[in-house]
């Protein structure tokens, strides 16, 4: 039994890429940290402000020990992330610590929530306009959807963004121009605030799935197999769902993981324009303070989310391809 | 911006986001006309009343805002836990004179050293418990001493002693006199919070004595408040509720505004200003604070040793040219004195330094020199659009024979390694609300933030002199005296003095607004009613 699981390429291929994942993880975080290291200006200087006499910046980093060796901070930072513990933030004043966890926690849970309701959202209109699409190939309704889908990737996010909000909050007041959400709301009001910016997230990633799931499907439709199934006299729509579809999955699910990626590392514009309180924010926000700890810990974070996210669509489309599935 | 009342634009972290981008902008989109009377003519009109609430949005709350003093570098905590939550001994009023707050009067020995407020009777905390001297004193002792890392510890290093006299009264003893003490302790920092039971400074609940209680704090996104019943100033505060917003990005601000999910916003966009004040319902405001933009010189280093190289250089900048092109009109022209005119003391010095080649020229050929060439080291953070600035200088100074190089600094960084430490930087001043502050930290010899290495034996005199000084005809004698030497001599060139430009609802009634600190000196929030 053991032998089997050993033996199963799609187990052997999961552990191995979970392997990988933790490697790349651990070179990533190398790299935030020395790349943290190497920016110019003095953190305690910066975080105090220029009122800080040099004894107070002294007496600054020497509470958040800024004073070690690098290598020895890298090895404290790296033991405690591997804990689960992302350390103290910066703002931390004496007798009140804040941990990075307490201060990004909140935040991720908003931005997933917002990945979450977008993912709900976008992922089932692009699968069907992307099947529809390959059905209905070189049609009007093809050249439409293909046109306007095209067009709304080619604006950049924050220019929908602004351009909803004046139609949809500004002119035409039917949703708010402010994602401000906070946990006293109602669910119904989170999703009426939230509408604007799932709106905008919706254009910009609907065309690269949509686009995908109809390359994927019609370069499937000249194999003989499908031709066969149409000699059979299937019909069109069958053809697809039935014979076309299983095997286009592994495209299609790479790209919905790389957007599922953006939806949580790479909305920080959308963030900022709608003021939603997500992770992006709050990454920037710490920038801004130079609070380290809590942008290595953001950093990670998303690197984590990126890796996870193509190992879970690596193994769904190795899952879902019959000749993985079933090994002779 | 304007993060705090220390003479640098403090910090860098501050930035900049948004003032920046404010600033930017093509040079199409010029601003002219900027209006300068004293605003709020209108508040006059109706007599404050109760009521209503309203949402503020300021630009730059972060989620590691804390209740604690020592820790306030931001507009938002400045103004929302500073100006809102709590209350100093003195506050600046709308005329920038420092008056009583919690101090019901303050008086001083004769030789200005000892210092002593009396409490106002009954103050309340928001809990209910009465303000007693301990909390003063544990208040200010949580920003001095040798381990603090406040941000206020160099306004408080000069007090050597703290105590009570009984419960209402509080005595500070100073290393030296000083006049303008009782401006010193409006320091938004130096706000009174309840002491703990076995001494220190009980922060973290958020209670204090201010006009509005904490009803919810979302760090970094929003605090709702309500009002304090039992506020010390009758009648005030005017609003039932209120709620600060924190929105970074100056197009949402505006756009909020515009649906009306807010009544105020800090920053207004100056490229967008023209068509926002065609807005019937917003009044756009526009003060001129302390803050101030400079090109300053280190007067121990050739050329700028001799003072006719430096006097040549304050004639071959055309300043209105700056403000008009570089600013967009939003500014204030200077005339190299950091003392803006709002400040007690001020003076405008003769000859106003204005554009003019032939005497650039006139004062080169005096230092024996028909050309020279320099370096001017600038970064947008320098102050905004400090790179535009400089090349229009470069442009207006090649006229009089002087080349400047501008050179472009990185921003990160620019305040640990090129501020002090180039000969000739662009710099951004929050400004000081008094002469002997200012000029304490920026201009005496050796001072801390002298970028200018300026050392006048003259003047270091008259600053002891001055602060000391109890005659107030005298002391006018001797800043006048200070601001001329420095005009004449001194190694800043000051550009402008920066506006603050906000946009209102016209929700919203107040009286004149306060020319020291913004959101009307932290305190819009108490001082402004429904209209």
């Amino acid at each position: 039994m053991r032998k089997e699981i050993i033996s199963n390429p799609l187990f052997r291929t999961i552990f191995t890429r979970l392997g990988l994942g933790f490697v790349t993880l651990f070179a990533v975080s190398l790299i935030i940290f020395a790349a943290i290291a190497v920016l110019p200006g003095d953190f305690a200087k910066a975080t105090l402000g220029r009122a800080a006499t040099p004894e107070t910046v002294a007496n600054f980093q020497k509470s958040l020990g800024l004073d070690r060796p690098v290598a020895e901070r890298y090895l404290k930072w790296i033991g405690g992330a591997v804990t689960g513990d992302l350390g103290l933030s910066f703002s931390s004043g004496s007798g009140t610590p804040r941990t990075v966890g307490s201060i990004i926690g909140p935040r991720l849970k908003n931005t997933l929530f917002l990945a979450g309701i977008t993912a709900l959202v976008a992922i089932p209109i692009a699968l069907l306009l992307g099947i529809i699409a390959a059905i209905r190939r070189n049609s009007w309704l093809d050249r439409i959807l293909n046109a306007v889908t095209l067009a709304s990737i080619s604006f950049p996010e924050f220019f929908v963004a602004y351009v909803l909000m004046l139609l949809l909050a500004v002119k035409l007041p039917l949703f708010y121009s402010l994602a401000r959400v906070t946990p006293s709301m109602g669910s119904i009001e989170v999703l009426e605030r939230i509408a604007l910016p799932v709106l905008t997230l919706s254009f910009g990633i609907i065309a690269h799935m949509m686009r995908m799931t109809r390359a994927a499907i019609i370069g499937l439709l000249s194999h003989p197999y499908i031709e066969m199934a149409k000699l059979k006299g299937v019909p069109p729509w069958r053809v697809i769902l039935r014979h076309a579809l299983p095997n286009a999955w592994a495209p299609i699910v790479a790209v919905i993981a790389f957007n599922l990626a953006y939806l949580i590392v790479g909305v920080v514009v959308v963030e900022v324009v709608f003021v939603y309180p997500g992770i992006g924010q709050a990454m920037v926000d710490a920038v801004r303070s130079r609070d380290i700890p809590v942008v290595q810990g953001c950093a990670l974070i998303f690197a984590a989310s990126y890796i996870l996210l193509n190992l879970l669509a690596d193994v769904i489309a190795i899952a879902t391809n019959p000749r993985l599935a079933h090994p002779r | 911006m304007k993060k705090e009342q220390d003479p640098l634009r403090g910090d860098i972290r501050a930035d900049l986001a948004s003032t920046r981008r404010q600033f930017m902008g093509g040079v199409g989109a010029l601003v002219l006309g900027v209006s300068l009377l004293p605003l709020g003519i209108r508040a006059a009109q109706a007599a404050p009343k109760q009521g209503g609430s309203v949402r503020f949005a300021i630009n730059d709350g972060a989620q590691t805002d804390s209740y604690d003093p020592a820790t306030w570098q931001s507009s938002f905590t400045q103004v929302v836990f500073g100006g809102t939550l709590c209350n100093a001994l003195t506050e600046l009023d709308a005329n920038g004179v420092a008056v009583p707050d919690l101090a019901e009067s303050f008086a001083a020995s004769a030789d200005l050293k000892v210092w002593t407020f009396k409490l106002r009777p009954n103050l309340k905390f928001h809990d209910g418990a009465p303000v007693t001297a301990n909390d003063v004193i544990e208040s200010y002792r949580h920003h001095m001493g040798p381990k603090s890392s406040s941000a206020a510890k160099a306004l408080v290093d000069a007090i050597v002693d703290v105590k009570g006299d009984g419960d209402g009264a509080v005595v500070f003893t100073l290393s030296g006199g000083n006049a303008d003490f009782p401006y010193l302790v409006s320091d938004c920092h130096l706000v009174v919070m309840p002491a703990k039971a076995g001494g220190g400074l009980d922060w973290e609940r958020g209670v204090a004595t201010g006009p509005y209680i904490i009803e919810d704090s979302q760090p970094g996104i929003a605090v709702k408040m309500k009002r304090n019943p039992h506020y010390h100033k009758p009648g005030q505060p005017y609003f039932d509720a209120i709620e600060f917003v924190n929105i970074i990005d100056v197009a949402a601000r505006t756009n909020a505004l515009l649906t009306g999910e807010i009544d105020y916003m800090v920053d207004a966009d100056i490229k967008t200003l023209t068509m926002l004040e065609q807005n019937a319902d917003i009044e756009i405001s526009k003060v001129s604070g302390l803050r101030h933009f400079s090109f300053s010189m280190n007067t121990t280093v050739a050329p700028f040793d001799n003072p006719d190289v430096r006097r040549a250089l304050k004639y071959a900048v055309d300043r209105e040219d700056i403000v008009k092109k570089a600013f967009l009109g939003n500014a204030k022209v200077a005339n190299d004195n950091p003392i803006a005119p709002q400040i007690a003391f001020a003076v405008n010095p003769e000859p106003v330094h204005s554009y003019n080649i032939e005497k650039a020229k006139e004062y080169l050929a005096k230092a024996g020199l028909t050309s020279v060439a320099v370096n001017l080291s600038v970064a947008e953070t320098a102050f905004p659009n400090a790179i535009d600035a400089a090349l229009l200088f470069k442009e207006h100074a090649a006229k009089a024979g002087i080349e400047i190089n501008v050179v472009r600094e990185a921003d990160d960084g620019y305040w640990d390694n090129v501020w002090q430490h180039k000969p000739f930087v662009g710099v951004d001043w929050l400004g000081k609300p008094t002469c002997d502050s200012l000029f304490t930290t920026a201009y005496a010899g050796g001072a801390p933030w002298n970028d200018t290495a300026w050392k006048n034996q003259r003047f270091d005199e008259l600053l002891v002199l001055g602060r000391a000084e109890p005659d107030k005809a005298k002391r006018q004698e001797i800043y006048a005296e200070m601001q001329q030497i420095l005009h004449d001599d001194g190694g800043a060139i000051v550009i402008a003095y920066a506006l603050f430009i906000d946009a209102i609802s016209k929700k919203i009634a107040h009286g004149p607004i306060g020319n020291m600190l913004q959101c009307d000196n932290f305190r819009m929030a108490e001082r402004w009613w429904l209209a």
